[in-house]
């Protein structure tokens, strides 16, 4: 069973976001990790870089998959996790913690609203 | 419903992850598909292979009639001598790919799991001569033990030399009191050997293989990490790099194509074929920079599309994206750059040979 943790909001594409302050870091949740296996790639958007809520703006690839990285909430992207980049397989063993992909500066904080609670994801999953 | 093999219960036992493949519930992977892979290059592990399709061809004209059925020429075997051939339609399109053991008194057709029926009713439907088919696919477990410690534990199983055994040969033998077919063979690039059994011996011998190969950090392997070996090797997949609309010659198979054997189906198209030139071959490439190629991208030059992408993956050995596809002649050269049209182009190089050119297989 994938692990659901809370204190974080969650996206339809499987994707967590944490929020704190202005500031929300996101990555793929443990559900995506273990469906994807094996990651080898990851290429998450620029810092500086405007981002939409929605939109692809990165790509995850595995041995066997490869699937887009969407942008959790409007904003401006102002960290990259470079140990990840480096290392993307740490996405599979700390889906949660050490495994972030990046931070966005957030634009709409009405967007939060759309994001989905713990319990709303695991609802998500249980039907997939 | 999805059929299991004989050794279901030992894979959920080992917490693999089970996927439907071919109609059969099948692990894609224990620990994980990298972790998988390196355990067969560095030590030894244990495929379920037991979703394969064995066809039994018996009576005294089976070598006439398997000579008619496929490319490559059994009369040429020794008793106990394995053969990889492939089997065609009349325009020379490709019904399977298969290993033939010649045993004794019968030989003993190894075909893909996704095709046994297919393959099954196609021999049926071509019989001639005195011979009797059978399907015997549905009672048959089977394992491959691979890696290039596979040898130490197969001696542990065994009461004869196991070096004796040459790849590509096969022996009929006990493992204790159990009979087992064993053949010196594989789909990985490392030494190893597969076990064919009866499935009611199936656990039995599972766990004397795990336990035969303790000492070495034996594993179970998913069908994940058998794709990336495979590949790594250049072997083709039925399904992916060769099917009915490719033939054998196109596929880098001619070398498994025996035109002065006497007629076989196919024979004639694919004479044709031959004669008017090839227009397209499958080549092995690798990425220049980053990214993974995957199947049914297309491939272009710089002005216009020249063929696609059949199989595509993460290299867990050269840690980086390789490929194998259909380019159309005179673009198949050996060095040549082309690009791979995924998301974002990448840029890819053609290879010679195998993409891991270190296997122990002999």
């Amino acid at each position: 069973m994938a692990n659901i943790i809370e204190g974080v909001k969650y996206t339809k594409e499987h994707e967590w976001v944490k929020i704190d302050g202005d500031i929300a870091t996101t990555g793929i949740t443990d559900y995506a990790q273990s469906e994807l296996s094996d990651i080898v790639m990851v290429e998450p958007p620029g810092i500086g870089q405007k981002i939409k809520a929605g939109d692809a703006v990165g790509t995850i690839e595995a041995v066997k998959a490869v699937t887009d990285l969407y942008a959790c909430l409007s904003g401006e992207v102002t960290e990259v996790n470079d140990a990840v980049v480096a290392d993307p397989s740490i996405m599979n063993k700390d889906a949660y913690g050490e495994g972030w992909i990046y931070k966005v500066k957030i634009d709409a904080p009405k967007e939060i609203d759309n994001l989905l609670s713990p319990e709303q994801y695991k609802e998500l999953i249980a039907k997939s | 419903m999805a059929k299991k093999t004989p050794f279901y219960d030992m894979h959920l036992k080992n917490n693999g992850k089970i996927v439907e493949f071919t109609g059969y519930l099948m692990p894609v992977q224990f620990e994980g598909i990298i972790p998988e892979h390196q355990v067969v290059r560095n030590s030894v592990g244990v495929f379920d292979v037991s979703h394969m399709g064995e066809v039994e061809i018996r009576g005294k004209d089976r070598i006439k009639f398997v000579n008619y059925i496929t490319t490559n020429d059994v009369s040429k075997l020794a008793l106990n001598q394995i053969q990889y051939s492939t089997m065609l339609y009349p325009d020379a399109g490709i019904v399977d790919d298969l290993l033939v053991y010649n045993l004794k008194d019968r030989m003993f057709l190894v075909v893909n799991a996704a095709n046994t029926e297919k393959d099954y009713k196609w021999i049926l439907d071509n019989k001639q001569f005195d011979v009797e088919i059978s399907n015997l696919s549905d009672g048959i477990g089977q394992l491959a033990v691979q890696g290039p410690k596979a040898e130490a534990v197969g001696q542990k199983l065994f009461d004869f030399n196991l070096s004796e055994l040459e790849y590509y040969w096969t022996t009929e033998v006990k493992i204790k009191d159990i009979p087992v077919i064993l053949s010196r063979t594989g789909y990985t690039g490392e030494d190893g050997f597969e076990i064919y059994l009866d499935e009611k011996y199936a656990v039995r011998v599972w766990d004397m293989v795990f336990e035969a190969g303790k000492e070495f950090g034996i594993k179970p392997i998913g069908l994940g990490a058998r794709d990336t070996l495979r590949f790594e090797m250049r072997y083709c997949l039925y399904g992916n790099d060769i099917d009915k609309t490719t033939n054998p010659l196109e596929a880098g198979l001619a070398w498994i194509v025996k035109f002065d054997k006497g007629d076989f189906i196919g024979k004639e198209s694919l004479l044709k074929i031959k004669e008017e030139g090839l227009k397209r071959k499958l080549v092995g490439f690798e990425v220049v920079d980053k990214g993974i190629p995957r199947p049914h991208q297309e491939i272009h030059n710089e002005e216009r599309k020249l063929g696609f992408v059949t199989s595509g993956t993460f290299s867990p050995s050269l840690k980086k994206g390789i490929g194998i596809g259909y380019v159309e002649l005179p673009h198949n050269k050996v060095g040549t750059i082309l690009k791979v049209i995924g998301k974002t182009p990448i840029d890819v190089k053609i290879i010679k040979g195998p993409f891991y050119k270190r296997g122990t297989h002999k």
